[in-house]
């Protein structure tokens, strides 16, 4: 058997049904890696070595079967893991054993996937760097000076590291996509509504949408597929089948996409990109054309108020959904002497526990709810979300999918976007509109920039998240997959 | 501090026109919580009906109940109100610890009925209360206060929260603001409640118990001097009970007389009803309050009531309670005046239900409105739960009918039965209670009777047949009120003609 | 001119419930104007006649049928509280002006 860590999830699935590798075995190799790179990646903010073989141990028995039985998984901290630490990277949270599952992390056990333990991020899905996880940043695997973008970092790191071949992430504004492309790995954020958020901690409620990380397209698909469809604990849960992504991930492996449409928005041309980053754009984008796809220049006139709409809307939402971290029924508590008040213990305890990025988001959605400013911002940008749906229609009545770079800069180094919030939030610049309109993206590696990983983004109408994936295999058909220098 | 001596309720209606609006929550009796599956039982060990949903676990989320929108939509309708086609709930921010989310997930600008009416009757004569909004949202959890010295929330040292309330849907009815009452403000206040709780009483979606704060109303008193604009109005809360509803705008309307006899500005402010006093203390002035940063609730998709499933809905509502006790008065052949204290008893439906169980309207009114409703008033429990079904009271009435049962012995079973000791035929068995019909037992008791008050017997004899009384009396004693008394007289006569 | 002040950044904080530093509350104002200085942008979209998206998933009435649902146990619903007595939360004195 070749190295267990770097074989897919397709061949360790096939791999551990044919009895080839036991699931213990395929389990304690990438525990192994773990404990061998994650002091310097730091990808995981948990690892539960014995309830990953535990569960491979009930595959190997045969008690669970599926497509990606036996096959290990790393989880996105913000998805709630009965009896396991989820703290979201949070320090209001820290030591909190949810007594309950996510949907998702059900379906995952169902399938008979192996979960080796929680990934880090940025606190409560607010970043794109991961570096405003509390418990410290996860380091670029391509050069570990660099950020792993964000939040999902973690995830996307310890796929790139070969600690994991699927990972959990969920994605606001582009916190799949942007980590996928920075690590040279494939992140794709489902419709929303195909992936249950039962359970996933809430950032902005309207915008989470959990989905699959994992080194290439086919894998992710069946990722997709085994969490996703509707769930009634969900009420925004869509009550269809998903799409056959696996499916429509092998069509796209074949290399033809004869007849099917790119849009290219024109408002996204010299909005900023690094040069290396359009040029490895570009040449991927020539290499579909030779695969038979069309190009069709599209206008999206209101995606420039993508980024504001967004930075009104998900702070807004935010400020309500982490009201409930108060010190009272779970998680931290500072300050309680017997003689302050439950007021000055909850504002003491909420200063305490959430980091700066968090609090910034918390008081700017609560401004932006103010009833003296509530049609201005948050009324004006609930508008702007329609606008930018009516462009997604309108654009999706020329092309299959629309296409552009994942993110304007390849990873880069620690620190230098922290001191000015405006300037990390230009990270999602790109990833953000599908978030608004709710339909599914995938970010797929491209090429190489100065050395490091470019995201090709792919964008399809709701519920169309197989054409995605056609598009996805098709281009990593003709690029290929990228390999990060050995650790 | 005003020294001046307050002025007189006719006083200060004299001088100033009072505008009330009231604002009604009704706790619905679904059998789960509106946005998860736990029960709702009242009385509950604490947090044992709670889970990741009403305890707003990170990540958990709502899923709403049908019966909490359709109990809404079945409210609104009664209350005359036109149903959206489409609404969303709203989030309602602001901090407080029994509020696990710390929001409370409600309706803001699209509640879900609005713009109906209650008629309501007072003296004859009739009053239309507008109502501006009927919206559905979820209750708290409940606080225990310790370390203070009344369980107060002022002065104590901490707080113990249980949750097994929170999430329990609540209905809001909100009237329109009610001017041109004048003197009558206060008992027309007090008698919309008490139709709007029995209109929501008969759709059977609530047991509308105000001591157990299924049913909760805030006040909102205004006074004006008539011609002028309305003045600012306080909200009353803490108002737990139907008389309170009366004295607390009667008391709030002195107050604010007195203050605007003095030339002080009314504030807009919460102000707290106290039972003992009678009178209202301030709360929350509004002007510090929070803003509530509504925005519609994104866990929840809209609720598009099918306007077909709301016309079946309103074709299948109840009669209406007002229209009804017409109907009955004229059935049990009773006066307006004998009905209202029929229904100010809460026992309509208990009468009805004992009627159609067997009993006469007579028989059935009698022991509802007299020995039942005397021990409910007395114990302080509502009519319906003191502890006899309509089923029981009609067997009761039956075997008194049949002669089984004499009044006095009626009222011992029927106290047994009260007390849980079973059905009345079980209690009166129990009990040895049964009427002494035996010839023979009664023959001695008479012939003893007879012969202990010769000076009676001979006046019976004489003609005086009034003095039968007496002997009756007696008989009734040594047999321990368990005689037919009819039939030990009729004895009498016969041994003494 | 300053879209937000630091009095303004305070009173929020404190609706929020955050009892931030005064090198907090520097330090935010001063992002938190930048940042509101960019999405104002939101404003330059003449959108009037546009309706407002507050939910991406065209579904309606999403409703369960009222039928209980095991709870969690005392013990669970307990388990991760800062503290707890007698089976409730126990918290600190609540100010009477919340009530
Ligand atoms: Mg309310
Ligand atoms: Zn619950």
């Amino acid at each position: 058997m070749s190295d267990l860590t770097r074989m897919s999830a397709v061949e360790l699935a096939g791999a551990i049904k044919s009895k080839q590798v036991s699931a213990v075995e395929v389990a304690q190799a990438h525990l192994d890696r773990i404990s061998a790179v994650d002091e310097r990646v730091h990808a995981f903010l948990h690892v539960d070595a014995e309830g990953a073989l535990a569960a491979a141990a009930r595959v190997d028995k045969g008690e669970v079967t599926g497509p990606l039985a036996g096959v290990p998984v790393a989880v996105k901290d913000v998805i709630a893991t009965k009896g396991v630490p989820t703290t979201a990277a949070s320090k209001i949270l820290e030591g909190w054993r949810p007594p309950y599952s996510a949907t998702i992390y059900e379906r995952l056990q169902a399938a008979g996937t192996v979960p080796l333990g929680k990934t880090n991020m940025d606190e409560f899905a607010m970043g794109s760097s991961t570096e405003y996880s509390a418990y410290g940043p996860t380091n670029n695997p391509w050069d570990l000076g660099r950020i792993p973008g964000g939040s999902g970092g973690g995830s996307a790191a310890a796929l790139a590291a070969y600690e994991a071949p699927l990972a959990i992430g969920t994605d606001t504004g582009g916190s799949i996509r942007q980590p996928g492309a920075v690590t040279g790995t494939v992140g794709a954020k489902p419709t929303y509504g195909g992936t249950s958020r039962y359970g996933l901690i809430a950032f902005s409620s309207s915008l989470d949408t959990p989905g699959p990380c994992a080194r290439n397209v086919e894998d992710a698909a069946l990722l997709h597929s085994v969490i996703g469809g509707h769930d009634v604990r969900d009420s925004t849960s869509i009550p269809q089948p998903v799409p056959d992504v696996v499916a429509a991930a092998r069509l796209g492996a074949t290399g033809d996409l004869t007849g099917v449409k790119l849009g290219l928005v024109k408002e996204f041309a010299g909005d900023g990109s690094e040069a290396g980053v359009t040029a490895a754009f570009r040449e991927s984008l020539e290499a579909l054309v030779k695969l038979g796809a069309e190009v069709v220049e599209v206008s999206c006139p209101n995606f420039q108020y993508a980024l504001p709409a967004y930075y009104l809307i998900a702070p807004s939402e935010c400020s309500s959904n982490l009201a409930r971290f108060d010190g009272v029924r779970y998680g931290l508590r500072v300050g309680d002497d017997g003689n302050r008040s439950l007021e000055e213990v909850m504002s003491l305890t909420r200063d305490a526990g959430f980091g700066p990025e968090v609090k910034r988001r918390i008081i700017l959605g609560t401004y932006a709810l103010s009833s003296g400013y509530y049609d201005a911002y948050y009324g004006q940008a609930q508008k702007v979300r329609t606008l930018i749906t009516r462009d997604f229609e309108k654009a999706f009545e020329q092309v299959d999918v629309l296409v552009s770079p994942t993110t304007p800069f390849v990873a880069f180094p620690f620190g230098s976007r922290t001191s000015d919030p405006y300037q990390m939030y230009l990270a999602d610049l790109f990833t953000i509109p599908t978030n608004l309109y709710g339909g599914p993206a995938i970010s797929v590696p491209c090429g190489l920039s100065e050395g490091l990983p470019v995201g090709f983004q792919i964008m399809a109408p709701t519920m169309a998240d197989d054409r995605m994936y056609r598009v996805g295999a098709a281009l990593e058909s003709a690029v290929g997959t990228f390999t990060p220098p050995a650790l | 501090m005003t020294t001046t001596a307050l002025p007189t309720y006719e006083d200060a209606t004299a001088r100033f026109e009072p505008v009330i609006g009231l604002e009604t929550h009704v706790e619905l009796g679904t059998q789960t919580k509106m946005f998860c599956g736990c029960r709702t039982e009242f009385g509950a060990e604490p947090n044992t009906q709670v889970c990741p949903v009403c305890l707003a676990l990170p990540g958990a989320l709502p899923v709403a109940n049908r019966a909490g929108i359709e109990a809404t939509i079945r409210i609104g309708l009664a209350l005359n109100c036109e149903i959206a086609t489409w609404c969303r709930m709203a989030r309602k921010n602001y901090f407080y610890p029994d509020m696990p989310k710390n929001f409370q997930t409600s309706q803001y600008d699209e509640p879900l009925c609005t713009d109906g009416y209650v008629d309501v009757e007072f003296e004859g004569k009739q009053y239309r209360i507008g109502i501006e909004r009927v919206h559905l949202e979820e209750d708290t959890g409940k606080t225990l206060h310790v370390g203070g010295a009344t369980g107060r929330i002022q002065g104590a040292t901490e707080s113990l929260v249980d949750y097994n309330r929170a999430g329990i849907p609540l209905v809001e009815i909100v009237t329109k603001p009610v001017p041109g009452l004048g003197a009558l403000a206060p008992e027309i206040a007090k008698a919309y409640v008490t139709e709007l709780r029995d209109i929501i009483r008969s759709l059977g979606v609530s047991d509308v118990r105000m001591e157990q704060g299924s049913l909760r109303c805030d006040v909102n008193t205004s006074l004006n001097k008539p011609g002028e604009e309305w003045g600012t109005r306080t909200e009353t809360k803490n108002v737990n009970s139907l008389r309170s509803v009366e004295r607390a705008v009667r008391s709030e309307i002195i107050r604010q007389a007195s203050l605007l006899d003095e030339g002080v500005r009314i504030i807009q402010e919460t102000r707290h009803f106290h039972e003992d006093r009678g009178n209202t203390s301030p709360g929350r002035s509004k002007e510090t309050a929070t803003d509530y940063r509504y925005f519609p609730e994104p866990d929840l998709v809209p609720i598009a009531p099918d306007p077909a499933w709301v016309a079946e809905l309103k074709a299948a509502l109840p009669e209406r309670p007002s229209s009804k006790r017409a109907r009955l008065r004229e059935e049990w052949g009773i006066s307006e005046i004998d009905m209202q204290s029929v229904a100010n008893a809460g026992a309509v439906e208990l009468i009805e239900e004992t009627i159609a169980a067997g009993a006469s309207p007579a028989g059935a009114r009698k022991w509802w409105m007299g020995e039942l409703a005397r021990r409910a008033n007395e114990t302080g429990i509502e009519l319906a739960d003191i502890g006899a079904t309509p089923a029981q009271v009609a067997e009761l009435q039956k075997l008194v009918d049949a002669g089984k049962l004499n009044d006095k012995l009626a009222r011992s079973v029927l106290e047994g039965v009260v007390a849980g000791e079973g059905d009345p035929a079980a209690v009166m068995a129990a009990r040895g209670l049964e009427v002494v019909n035996d010839e023979g037992a009664l023959t001695a008791a008479v012939d003893e009777a007879i012969a202990a008050n010769p000076d009676i017997a001979a006046k019976i004899r004489e003609g005086k047949v009034a003095a039968a009384g007496a002997l009756v009396g007696a008989v009734m004693k040594t047999t321990r009120g368990q005689a037919d008394a009819k039939a030990v007289r009729d004895l009498i006569l016969a041994r003494l003609s | 001119m300053a879209a937000i002040s630091r009095e303004e950044v305070a009173h929020l904080a404190r609706l929020s419930r955050l009892a931030v530093t005064e090198q907090e509350l520097d330090q935010f104002a001063g992002q938190l104007d930048v940042i509101l200085q960019s999405v104002a942008r939101v404003g330059e979209v003449a959108a009037d006649d546009i309706p407002p998206t507050s939910h991406s998933v065209p579904l309606t009435n999403v409703y369960r049928d009222d039928v209980p649902q095991p709870s969690l146990t005392q013990d669970e619903a307990l388990s991760g509280a800062p503290d707890a007595f007698d089976g409730r939360f126990r918290v600190p004195r609540i100010l009477d002006e919340e009530a």
